[in-house]
């Protein structure tokens, strides 16, 4: 373990950023690109991801673990986000026979 | 430090897949597989409980609830209609103009300074667990709550309807 922290030295806070930056702009093209609801959801997961690594690279180079504790609660909250939001794909599923969001048009007017 | 930036190329090479592979399941073992690297961007910084959490709860919850919701669904793979082609480039110069305003706002920095571990025992779960129930003793409880009524609610919507049934 020492030596795997060893080789992270000298990595710039920019490139974490910008890692994380690319990520969640992949996930925000997947959102709107996508017509599948379970893909779209699987795009809002790698958003969230990006963000929970952003924080940890902070929290590591402030030297501060309140960001690694956010981190933990973000994790619980994407849980129970992810069940509630399945449970209602799968009830959208039985009405409309479909996941496709383009079905689900009729709060449009 | 060339460690980083393989695993970041294999982390956005991934997510690059997950949004483009037709079948869902492709798409889901890629996000599985785009979770394994962020676990190993948190064992490179030392952060060791959430690259244990990352593991267990993301790889190993989360992503099996999207598999079994995918295989009650049992979609197959035509049942997806493709966006048009607008509406992808569209999507596709939305997300782009949002990068480029990100790296743009970054370039005003000046030189970055590299990432650091001061404290090698920051992330372990020992140090962790001390900041979680003694500062964040209130937000832990609710995070309890808010998992409790999340199952509950999830029961409720899933479950069929009696008197429709």
């Amino acid at each position: 373990m020492e030596t795997l922290t060893k080789t992270m030295q000298g990595v710039p806070l920019n490139h974490y950023t910008l890692l994380c930056a690319i990520i969640f702009s992949i996930g925000v093209i997947g959102v709107l690109i996508r017509r599948n609801a379970i893909v779209i959801f699987m795009s809002v997961e790698l958003m969230l991801n990006s963000v929970n690594l952003l924080l940890t690279a902070f929290s590591v180079y402030r030297g501060d673990a309140t960001g690694q504790v956010f981190v933990f609660f973000v994790m619980a909250l994407a849980a129970a986000e992810v069940a509630v939001g399945l449970a209602i794909i799968v009830m959208i599923y039985r009405n409309t026979n479909s996941v496709d969001i383009n079905v689900l048009n009729r709060l449009k007017w | 430090m060339s460690t980083f930036y393989f695993i970041a190329f294999l982390s956005i090479f991934f997510s690059i897949l997950v949004i483009t592979a037709k079948n869902p399941v492709h798409s889901i073992l890629y996000l599985i597989l785009t979770f394994f690297t962020f676990t190993i961007h948190y064992i490179l910084m030392n952060a060791q409980f959430l690259a244990v959490v990352n593991f267990i709860v993301y790889m190993g919850a989360i992503l099996v609830l999207f598999l079994y919701t995918l295989m009650l669904i049992n979609l197959n793979k035509e049942s997806e209609p493709r966006k048009s082609n607008l509406v992808k480039i569209a999507g596709f110069i939305g997300g782009a103009c949002f990068l480029i305003t990100i790296v743009a706002a970054l370039k005003a920095f000046t030189v970055s300074q590299p990432v650091l571990l001061s404290n090698p025992n920051l992330g372990l779960v020992k140090n962790l667990g001390k900041i979680l129930f003694n500062e964040f003793l209130l937000p832990f409880e609710v995070s309890s709550v808010l998992l409790l009524s999340a199952m509950v609610g999830a029961v409720l919507l899933a479950t069929k309807d009696p008197k429709t049934a």
